[in-house]
């Protein structure tokens, strides 16, 4: 079996480094033959795909047959592991995370390869260069981070069993979300690559990649959050993310994603920033590379450490690599990214555009300073400093902040530009209801100027109202046109706004998710906790909640021991609920692990962790937070990806509304963006 | 009477300061253990380390307490951490020395990257629109105006 797996990754390398090799040359040298070599170059692409998802199979084979000879099965399962986590074992590891990468950018690139007619030469372009990119992690494979390398000895009876902390259902979404998203910004990359080394006429190569750059942001979003999601019921500290490294890597190229959304728009629709979103793209997939450096290399300290080595040095040179031909060619054919038209005013869409990409790039550049400080540090001052939440929170809430003010101005202004009686007027009642959202915040209770904190949460949720009541108004405000010709109703003409534009409104509804996102985070400055020691019939009593433990009961079984405390929940005297924190001992790894028990409401999650027993009293300890408006995070996320959906729908045939008598002929309404 | 009245007074004075002092032996407690990270290489705050097994932590809160009771300021209970588990125990660099532009960057990079945009924007408004030959020269002036109001007239959405 491992055999098969090991000449599964050799042929596969030999398949791409051909269709690397021949693509260039069918490129290259245009004449007979060319096209035929450049065919072979196409299919040899599509039978790679083939032979690495043979190479995949056969290491879920080997875990769901416990083939303990392989080493990396050995490390990351055991017999009684069940299926789901057997079938992530695939990527639990660092040899299976990158035969997992490998595989998933083998099967962009056979999409991208039978997609081809679109337009033959940019898609060989393409081809090619999602080839190098696969011939890079193929080489790590087979020369460097083996995963079918067999133990040294006999063959052991048992593994040592998947990390604990990877035994929840979400390991088993999250990290294939992850690696879609991050290997997904290879094929707009190598679309944009290609378009620049060929001069590629017109924005069709940005046409071509929207969707795919969508997709890829759609899974990226879903990555990051899921991995905050599980964050929060596994790792039992109460919070969904700690500014971690790792965390960090998959923000900073989701940040450039975002931005290259937004101003490609400028490209699409003005001609304009052409060697700006070449380079945002090419950031993105090298921010890609280089989360998965940070990930693998161990130069900074991560919580995630779960697959360190020493491949470091190859994502260096690859990154490196990367980097010397965007800017060989770019400074060879920059010529062909001149821009086709000048910005007219300060006050106008493409001036929105312009700021909200800074702010995201400050924003990336912020998390990327942090993440790499201590290094820096370490060089500089010889030792290494601590750049934890507090340093990310204090830098990156007041650009967050701006972000939002952009986000409910933006769609309010005009291309090219906009009248500042224009503006007063779509924006007047917005931000009257932002300005009533803060009264009647204050009048709850919330006192801005006692914590800062208080006041970042503040201006969150009135700037979130604001953005929302713009989205919502933008909807009304063509919804009502659409009604007015139609006869339909307020609501059914919105949603054939919808259909009409799915890109302007698939938008609007991301952003509406944005802020619902945002009030979740808002409510962070009003978490609070309490750890208490626990016998039985004992009380905690945290705000409106009174905890009573009822009793702790244990289980075993083949995987794992566990132990849990039964606690009922009261509030103004009633039981409401009974929830189970939980500690488990997973026998193959000997480590324990924590289960969060949470019961989340819309206003609040009252979150428990059993703690273990206290060493010198022996006795139970029970950790309860009470995390305001986390739900909404989750909710937020949902209502993101509806609107990345609809996003990506086709645009229904607009109806043709009659058009005032000066106007010859018919207006389509709700095409504009 | 006096006497005992005073001192009764002084009791309840005493008792009340105690209890301040405790509350805020608390809240710097609190205040404190979330400026050091937990050294286990769990990568946590302190306060909030919860990494099962762990050896550091309990000791580590243990010896914030007692440096809070002894009396010790903020700073000086803050560097002796330093002192004994190095400076990675803090959990944001001081603005101090080098570590200041760790704090001094992303500002920086906010403040000249707004006034890039504001220049790039002064730029291309002042910049001729390149006309290629097939096409029409561009309109400008009142007549743009009346151009644009038209268009917002009739696409009113």
């Amino acid at each position: 079996m491992p055999q098969i797996g090991s000449f599964a990754l050799l042929l596969a390398l030999c398949l791409s480094a051909y269709s690397f090799v021949a693509g260039i040359l069918a490129l290259a040298f245009p004449g007979r033959g060319s096209e035929r070599l450049g065919e072979t170059a196409r299919r040899a692409g599509i039978a790679s795909f083939a032979v690495v998802f043979l190479a995949a199979l056969v290491l879920v084979v080997a875990a769901f047959t416990d083939d303990f000879s392989i080493a990396y099965i050995f490390h990351h399962s055991n017999r009684d592991l069940p299926a789901p986590y057997k079938f992530a074992t695939l990527w639990s590891g660092q040899e299976g995370s990158l035969l997992f990468w490998s595989l998933l950018l083998a099967a962009y690139g056979l999409v991208l390869r039978l997609r081809h007619k679109t337009d033959n030469r940019l898609f060989a372009y393409a081809s090619m260069i999602i080839a190098a990119v696969q011939v890079f992690f193929l080489l790590l494979l087979n020369f460097a981070a083996h995963p079918f390398a067999i133990m040294q000895g006999s063959r052991p009876a048992d593994g040592s069993g998947l990390n604990p902390l990877l035994q929840y259902p979400e390991m088993v979404i999250h990290p294939p979300m992850l690696y879609l998203g991050y290997v997904g910004f290879t094929v707009p990359f190598a679309f944009a690559l290609g378009a620049l080394i060929m001069k590629y006429p017109g924005e069709k190569w940005i046409h071509i990649t929207r969707r795919w750059t969508m997709i890829t942001w759609g899974f990226l979003t879903c990555g990051v959050f899921l991995g905050a999601h599980w964050a929060y019921s596994v790792l039992g500290w109460g919070g969904y993310w700690g500014w971690d490294p790792v965390e960090n890597a998959s923000l900073m190229p989701w940040l450039t994603g975002t931005a290259f959304l937004h101003s490609v728009m400028m490209q699409e629709k003005r001609g304009m920033l052409k060697t700006w979103n070449m380079w945002l793209i090419f950031s993105t997939f090298m921010l890609s590379i280089f989360g998965t450096f940070l990930t693998r290399s161990g130069v900074v300290s991560s919580v995630h450490a779960f697959a360190q080595s020493s491949i470091g040095t190859w994502f260096v040179i690859f990154l490196a690599v990367i980097f010397a031909a965007c800017l060989a060619f770019y400074i060879k054919n920059r010529s062909h990214l001149r821009s086709e038209h000048k910005l007219e005013s300060l006050v106008s869409r493409e001036s929105s555009f312009l700021f909200n990409n800074l702010l995201l790039l400050v924003a990336c550049f912020t998390v990327l300073w942090g993440t790499l400080f201590p290094v820096l540090s370490e060089w500089v001052q010889g030792n290494k400093v601590t750049v934890g939440p507090p340093f990310f929170n204090r830098v990156n809430v007041p650009v967050a902040l701006l972000l939002l003010l952009l986000t409910a101005v933006g769609p309010l202004l005009a291309w090219r530009k906009t009248s500042i009686e224009s503006l007063k007027r779509n924006f007047l009642w917005p931000a009257l209801g932002a300005f009533a959202a803060g009264v009647l915040l204050i009048s709850f209770g919330i006192r801005p100027w006692r914590d800062v904190s208080y006041l970042y949460s503040l201006m969150t949720i009135m700037l979130s109202v604001l953005v929302g009541l713009t989205v919502i108004s933008e909807f009304v405000r063509g919804g009502r046109v659409i009604a007015r010709h139609t006869g339909q109703n307020l609501l059914a003409s919105m949603v054939q706004l919808g259909h009409r534009n799915t890109r302007r409104y698939g938008g609007y509804i991301v952003h509406f998710g944005v802020i619902v996102i945002m009030i979740g985070f808002a409510g962070a400055a009003f978490n609070q906790d309490k750890e208490q020691e626990m016998g039985y019939g004992e009380k905690l009593n945290i705000a409106t909640y009174t905890l009573v433990c009822r009793s702790y009961t244990q289980d075993d079984n083949p995987n794992y021991e566990s132990e849990w405390a039964v606690m009922d929940v009261f509030k103004g005297g009633k039981q409401i609920a009974t929830m189970n924190p939980e500690r488990r001992f997973y026998k193959a790894s000997q480590q324990m692990a924590t289960m969060v028990a949470n019961r989340s409401t819309l206003k609040e999650d009252l979150y428990l962790v059993y703690e273990g027993l206290n060493q010198d009293t022996g006795r139970p300890i029970i950790k309860a937070h009470l995390n305001p408006l986390v739900l909404w995070i989750w909710i937020g996320v949902w209502i993101m990806i509806v609107g990345t959906i609809v996003a990506l729908l086709p645009n229904a045939v607009p109806v043709r509304v009659p058009a005032p008598a000066r106007i010859h002929a018919a207006a389509p309404v709700g095409a504009g963006d | 009477m006096f006497h005992s009245r005073s001192l009764a007074k002084l009791g309840l004075l005493s008792i009340t300061v105690m209890l301040l002092l405790s509350a805020g032996d608390d809240a710097r407690f609190y205040q404190l253990g979330h400026k050091l990270m937990c050294v286990c290489s769990c990568n946590q705050v302190l306060l909030e380390c919860n990494h099962v097994g762990c050896t550091y932590s309990d000791r580590m809160r243990a010896e914030l307490a007692a440096n809070l009771e002894r009396g010790d300021s903020d700073d000086l209970t803050l560097q002796a951490f330093v002192q004994k588990y190095g400076p990675t125990v803090l959990i944001a660099p001081t603005s101090t020395g080098f570590n200041r532009v760790a704090w001094i960057m992303p500002y920086l990079a906010l403040t000249l990257g707004i006034a890039t945009v504001v220049l790039i924007v002064r730029a291309w408004k002042n910049r001729p629109v390149p006309v290629s030959p097939g096409r029409v020269a561009p309109v400008t002036g009142g007549e743009l105006e009346r151009f644009r109001e038209q268009a917002r007239r009739d696409t009113a959405i």
